[in-house]
């Protein structure tokens, strides 16, 4: 393959995906590409499926049908080999932070260095402090998550994951459980990673957000893509009914 | 008749140490054994989970009595004579581990599922997950029930009086016996047993509020 179509080949790539929890199908044929260091914003209301696809590109679900490729590993299958793999490229932020309570903020973020990636104590703790200098939060490294504010550690977590440099970072509503002061100071770091050429698909309520990073927005309901586009062009033109409605009820 | 004096008392004393040992091997084989049939009742191997279960199921749904007279007259019979340290010590041990099992499974259930989908995503196998992540937050959440359960231990440790092993409750039975003062005497034991289980009431219950402050 021309090394000019590597650099043009989606990073992610999703194809007609199915899930069901029970009788409920929660995915109903959910496909979209994403391009290296593009920002996707997946939007829609509660229910309509797009946590749970993020989770299913994060290998957390698996999946019923369809396939989800992720800097070429298949994820989403039951006992997939591919997955050790996916960890090493994927990062996920919640949007319960999920710290480790128990330790120091320098050991959540050094854990995986060294027990996944092997790398020395010192090495770790190199990093953990650079990762910690790009969400502004270098004077935490000693505290514990609960002495922490709940912005700080969110952004704490979105430091843990970019540790472990991933090629691809998942948001999911990172922000819904934060008030809007410590909503912004979070998406300031989301954005400044963006600027950086990260790849990002982010589940998120903040229209604000997606306007003003997302190079592309995938509107859910009922389990599928709705309507999709560049943002631009997709929140000036909506095309369906039900977006329209959606992008109505956010402002 | 012979006149109940200090000498009575000592020999109480000294039978309370092996309440002390018997409930120290039931503790700590308990805990080795009912570590793994947490994990077992935990795991994703469904043959695992359902021996875990069915162990724990029939030790809880049996007398610690019938146990205790099992390992020492059962197996006596089938030609397996234990001394009655050993044969109580491995009775309560079986007993503890049903017990510990299920309170540390609930203990390991009781850390959010999130703690695991966390640290998956990160990339850790399911030993590492275990390790470093949810047993020690399990640990916390487990010691005050822990704690409380080793009270139940030493109190039951008295049952091995009936198969000949001299703890304290025989030995106080072995002094009433030539001293006829049986109130006296059980006070006497009574008051030992709770000497030896109160600090740990009192401990667990201690535990149990700052873990609840630590929330």
């Amino acid at each position: 393959m021309p090394a000019a179509d590597a650099a043009t080949d989606p990073i992610v790539r999703i194809e007609n995906v199915v899930k069901d929890f029970g009788p409920l199908r929660v995915l109903d044929g959910v496909g979209f590409d994403v391009a290296r260091g593009q920002t996707v914003a997946v939007v829609g209301r509660s229910g309509s499926g797009k946590s749970t696809l993020l989770r299913c590109i994060a290998g957390l679900e698996t999946v019923q049908g369809g396939r989800i490729e992720v800097c070429g590993h298949e994820v989403g299958r039951p006992g997939s080999a591919a997955r050790a793999q996916l960890r090493r490229d994927v990062g996920m932020v919640f949007q319960s932070y999920n710290l480790f309570p128990h330790l120091t903020v320098e050991r959540n973020i050094t854990l995986a260095l060294t027990l996944v990636k092997k790398e020395s104590k010192e090495a770790a703790r190199k990093r953990a402090a650079e990762v910690l200098g790009l969400v502004g939060l270098t004077e935490k490294i000693r505290s514990y998550p609960e002495q922490l504010s709940g912005g700080q550690q969110q952004r704490v977590a979105i430091a843990r994951s970019l540790a472990l440099q991933p090629q691809v970072m998942l948001f999911d509503e990172v922000t819904s459980a934060l008030d809007p002061e410590l909503t912004s100071e979070v998406l300031a770091v989301m954005e400044d990673l963006a600027r950086r050429g990260m790849t990002m698909i982010s589940v998120t309520h903040e229209m604000g957000f997606a306007r003003r990073v997302a190079d592309l927005v995938v509107f859910m309901h009922q389990g599928k893509v709705w309507e999709t586009g560049p943002t631009a062009e997709l929140f000036a033109n909506p095309r369906t009914a039900e977006f329209k409605q959606f992008v109505g009820s956010e402002l | 008749m012979i006149q109940l004096n200090a000498n009575h008392l000592l020999y109480l004393l000294e039978a309370a140490r092996w309440t002390v040992l018997l409930s120290l091997i039931a503790f700590l084989g308990g805990a080795v054994v009912g570590l793994p049939l947490a994990l077992m009742r935990l795991s994703k191997v469904g043959l695992l989970r359902m021996l875990a279960s069915g162990y724990i199921q029939l030790i809880q749904g049996t007398p610690l009595l019938i146990v205790l007279f099992l390992s020492y007259f059962g197996l006596g019979i089938l030609g397996y004579k234990l001394i009655p340290l050993v044969a109580a010590g491995i009775s309560l041990t079986l007993y503890a581990a049903a017990f510990l099992g299920e309170i540390w499974r609930g203990c390991i259930e009781a850390v959010p599922r999130t703690q695991w989908e966390a640290s998956d995503c990160l990339g850790l196998n399911r030993f590492q997950q275990y390790a470093y992540v949810v047993l020690p937050q399990a640990v916390r959440i487990a010691i005050p029930p822990t704690v409380g359960f080793m009270v139940q231990i030493v109190k039951n440790t008295s049952l091995a009086s009936v198969i000949g092993f001299v703890e304290l409750s025989r030995a106080g039975q072995i002094v009433n016996n030539s001293t006829f003062e049986p109130f006296v005497i059980f006070s006497a034991v009574a008051l030992i047993y709770f000497v030896l289980c109160y600090p740990l009431s009192v401990a667990a219950r201690t535990l149990e509020r700052k873990a609840h402050a630590g929330r």
